[in-house]
């Protein structure tokens, strides 16, 4: 059994990392739970903002944060086109899946063929820095994207709870026809929600540029997890999708610490068969 | 001698022949490698589709079926020296026995959606491959087949695993154009369609489903213990990997999932077309382009090259006018008597969803032959007997009878296989099947066992009794709500119900519609059927009924002759309200 400090710095790197977890669930959990969209493309589309952000940043020296101003609008706009796409098609649940599977396949080509299968690592003087508190090192890097998640998700939930555009995409998630009935532009709102999902993955994207090691099939190994999250977090809830993030995340980081890393893709799945099979009324 | 229709068995047969020689033609083992990688996603993309395409539970976790073969042939072979062709057995045995097991518990869940079984069966996929990775089954250091002794079945060693895969790949088709022909395969496709309705039907939807989950991960399994000698390494990172699931999905839709062939098609032409691009030095390219043509395929071609071919071909093809069945005439012969023997006994039923009391403990007795209203307010449970009766709901408590037999624990389909039948209000046919095969299959499940023949024959029967006569081959899609309606009749009929639930089957009729059905109605008695009906027409009501029940907040409020029932004040008053009554 390893130490408490150790377990203490195992929970902390968990729940940090749950929030990108969390981060990549927000925009999936906002298209599969309004828009009845399963999006496989949402983490190619944050790795390619994770290449324009390193591009920006090694090539033409631009900071992040500029960057990130960019691409995140860029993304918006990707997430327009796709709609439109599905719109004009009528695109169901699992044509949807298939369909933004060979997009993330495509995009990762693309990626491939411009970055080539290189690790490419974004250096920044951030990428070190972190808090010490007590016998405990936070990565500020890391901690902001915890708060950046934090506000984005907080926000998003207040805007779906206490707006007329977020109560009319929760009436038309549960009934399109009878809330088109009462007069809510459901494609016009749609448009919208699939275009902040992608935007979302952009703001992702900034930060795995921070963080991560790049690589083209790197897209794919969030894809299980992240996943489980959305759904043990409920579909369309910004703020469960936070929270199952970095529940996730920690449950990962403690078993890595208590067994052994290999185990670590156990946790978050059982954590979703489980979930699953108990079948709680909140799911 | 039909030459025309014996030419395909003619080609099939000398294609089989031809591949299995083409290891002894001496040709580079590049080709023999080749056209097995074309077996592999062949039978694999196949094997998905028995349950995934046919039933319409899409899986993800292929790969965790096909991965639990290959370790189990790696793990026997190295580490128990079990010779090499008797491990294939044991691997899709080890498989199938995974599906079953996920399916038995999966398949329970109340709320199973699509894409939650689609992602269930990925995190098996996951979890399979963690746990093999920890455990010295696999340890993360890879297995090595090189010194497995390989049977000398062909000349060259590429050429015995070749033609393994070859021999996997005919039985895997064998088997889907069986399933496809078969019971089985009917019941999975209205599954695939409606599976409330398939299990009310008499279809046995969670036998059958376990079914198809066994035979798919069986043969994935089989596929995967000769693979793990075709690839000789095993990794479980190379293993239990997504573009397994993924490509198979991708191959069964771009052919055609709901046909037995559809996969095959699929298969042949993305490994064909990726070989090309890989041997060209362009493999990403090469995915790229597959991920395009999906793309394509799926917004122009959702249902498949083969069906979109079949239909193509339906279209050119003039339609011969065919005989019709014989329209039998809507007037009974003889009325029978109503019988003094109760054919539905309902003794204190309650049925309860959450705080709210659906059906508040109701007695009533149906004789044999008769017609029996069942009327009320909105709300006030009629639908909802009807469907603990037919088994939709299990019952809260208290006990129902059909002829004598209690039927309140059982299944929705046994009790259909009692000789219970119904309609929908809102009609709700198998939206991918013709209005015969629509019919046929309540026949089939409904009705004693008996050739495909006699089934089809008395689907046309019950058609025409119907007035449906010319829209045999119609879909659903193509019919009117009167004439769905009447589907709806001939379906239940087809089942040759003893009792037969109708619910509401005369509203958003036109008044001669209305006229026609009553008539329908009647004709139905007299092929010597009991009915329950849910009704608010009252002309239809005092018209049809010999007694009515009265139904409010879950009670029966009120039994007798219809006139008498209808004219007593307080069934006046829960109707209109007291001022009326007096």
């Amino acid at each position: 059994m390893p130490s408490a400090t150790l377990l203490g710095q195992a929970l902390i790197s968990g729940v940090l990392a749950g929030g990108m977890y969390g981060l990549l669930a927000l925009g999936l959990s906002l298209s599969w739970g309004l828009l009845r969209l399963v999006n496989l493309s949402h983490f190619a589309l944050a790795f390619l903002a994770a290449y324009l952000t390193y591009e920006l940043g090694t090539t033409y020296h631009v900071a992040p944060w500029w960057s990130a101003a960019m691409v995140v609008p860029a993304m918006f706009l990707i997430g327009l086109a796709q709609h439109w796409l599905f719109d004009r098609f009528k695109v169901n649940e699992l044509a949807s899946l298939l369909i933004t599977f060979s997009f993330a396949v495509i995009l990762e080509v693309a990626i491939q063929l411009y970055w080539t299968a290189d690790y490419r690592r974004f250096e920044t003087p951030y990428s070190t820095l972190s808090i010490k508190a007590g016998p405990f090192y936070i990565p500020v890097l890391e901690l902001t994207l915890c708060l950046v998640a934090g506000v984005l998700a907080w926000g998003t939930w207040q805007w779906l709870r206490k707006t007329y555009v977020g109560k009319a995409l929760r009436a038309s998630a549960e009934d399109a026809d009878i809330a088109a009935a009462y007069g809510v532009d459901y494609r016009k709102l749609a448009y919208l929600i699939s275009g902040m999902g992608a935007a979302y993955a952009g703001i992702a994207g900034t930060f795995i540029a921070l963080i991560a090691t790049l690589a083209p099939a790197q897209i794919w190994t969030w894809l299980g997890v992240v996943f489980a999250v959305v759904i043990i977090g409920r579909l369309g809830n910004p703020l469960g999708a936070l929270a199952a993030g970095m529940l996730v995340g920690a449950s990962e980081s403690i078993a890595m610490a208590v067994l052994s890393p290999a185990w670590a893709p156990v946790v978050s799945f059982s954590m979703l068969i489980a979930i699953l099979l108990w079948d709680p009324e909140w799911l | 001698m039909n030459a025309a229709r014996d030419l395909p068995k003619v080609v099939a047969g000398l294609a089989i022949v031809a591949l299995a020689l083409l290891p002894t033609a001496g040709l580079p083992a590049f080709y023999d490698s080749f056209v097995y990688l074309v077996f592999f996603w062949v039978s694999l993309s196949t094997s998905w589709a028995l349950l995934s395409g046919f039933a319409g539970y899409f899986s993800l976790g292929h790969a965790a079926f096909f991965g639990v073969g290959m370790y189990t042939t790696a793990t026997l072979t190295t580490k128990a020296g079990v010779p090499f062709l008797l491990t294939i057995p044991a691997a899709a045995a080890l498989s199938a026995l995974l599906g079953v097991g996920v399916g038995a518990v999966v398949f329970r869940l109340r709320r199973l959606r699509g894409e939650l079984f689609a992602l269930l069966t990925l995190a098996v996929t996951f979890v399979i491959g963690t746990i093999i990775l920890n455990t010295p089954i696999d340890g993360g250091g890879g297995v090595f087949m090189s010194a497995v002794p390989l049977p000398h079945l062909m000349p060259t060693p590429t050429g015995t695993i070749y033609i393994l895969g070859f021999a996997i790949c005919v039985l895997t088709l064998v088997t889907a154009w069986w399933v496809a022909h078969s019971r089985l395969g009917m019941g999975l496709f209205a599954i695939h369609d409606d599976e409330d309705v398939a299990e009310a039907k008499g279809v046995p939807t969670f036998r059958y489903k376990l079914l198809a989950f066994a035979l798919s991960a069986g043969i994935a399994g089989a596929v995967g213990g000769i693979h793990a000698m075709y690839v000789g390494f095993l990794t479980v990172a190379g293993t239990f990997e997504l573009t397994v699931p993924l490509y198979v999905v991708l191959m069964s839709v771009l052919g055609g999932s709901r046909h037995w062939l559809g996969p095959a098609v699929g298969a042949t032409a993305i490994t064909t077309l990726l070989y090309a691009f890989i041997s060209g030095g362009e493999a990403m390219i090469g995915r790229a382009i597959v991920g395009l043509i999906l793309i394509v395929a799926i917004l122009w071609l959702p249902d498949g090259v083969i069906p979109a071919i079949q239909h193509w071909a339906k279209k050119r093809r003039p339609q011969p006018a065919k005989a019709q069945a014989e329209v039998v005439p809507v007037v009974p012969a003889t009325v029978r008597p109503i019988g003094e023997r109760h054919i539905l006994e309902v003794r204190a039923v309650t049925k309860r969803f959450g705080g709210l009391q659906a059906l508040a403990g109701v007695d009533l007795d149906v004789r044999e032959g008769e017609i029996f209203g069942l009327v009320g307010p909105n709300g006030s449970g009629k639908t909802t007997l009807i469907n603990v009766i037919s088994g939709h709901y299990p019952l809260s408590s208290g006990t129902v009878a059909v002829d004598g037999v209690s039927i309140g624990s059982l299944a929705a389909h046994e009790i259909a296989r009692r000789g219970v039948a119904r309609t929908y209000q809102i009609p709700r046919p198998f939206a991918n099947m013709s209005v015969l095969d629509n019919v046929a299959l309540a026949a089939t499940f409904g009705g004693p066992v008996r050739a495909q023949r006699e089934i089809r024959d008395e689907a046309r029967h019950w058609i025409g009794f119907t007035g449906l006569g010319s829209k045999e081959e119609a879909l659903p899609a193509e019919l009117n709500l009167h004439e769905r309606k009447f589907l709806e009749l001939a379906r239940a009929l087809a089942a040759k119900p003893k009792l037969l639930l109708l619910d509401e089957v005369l509203s958003g009729l036109n008044p001669a519609e209305i006229d026609n059905a009553i008539r329908l109605v009647r004709a139905i008695r007299g092929q010597g059927a009991t009915i329950v009906f849910v009704e608010h027409l009252m002309r239809a009501v005092v018209e049809l009924s010999d007694r009515i029940a009265v139904l409010n907040e879950g009670k029966l409020f009120a039994l007798g002759a219809p006139r008498d029932v209808m004219r007593d004040p307080r069934v006046v008053s829960i109707y209109l309200g007291k001022a009326y009554a007096a």
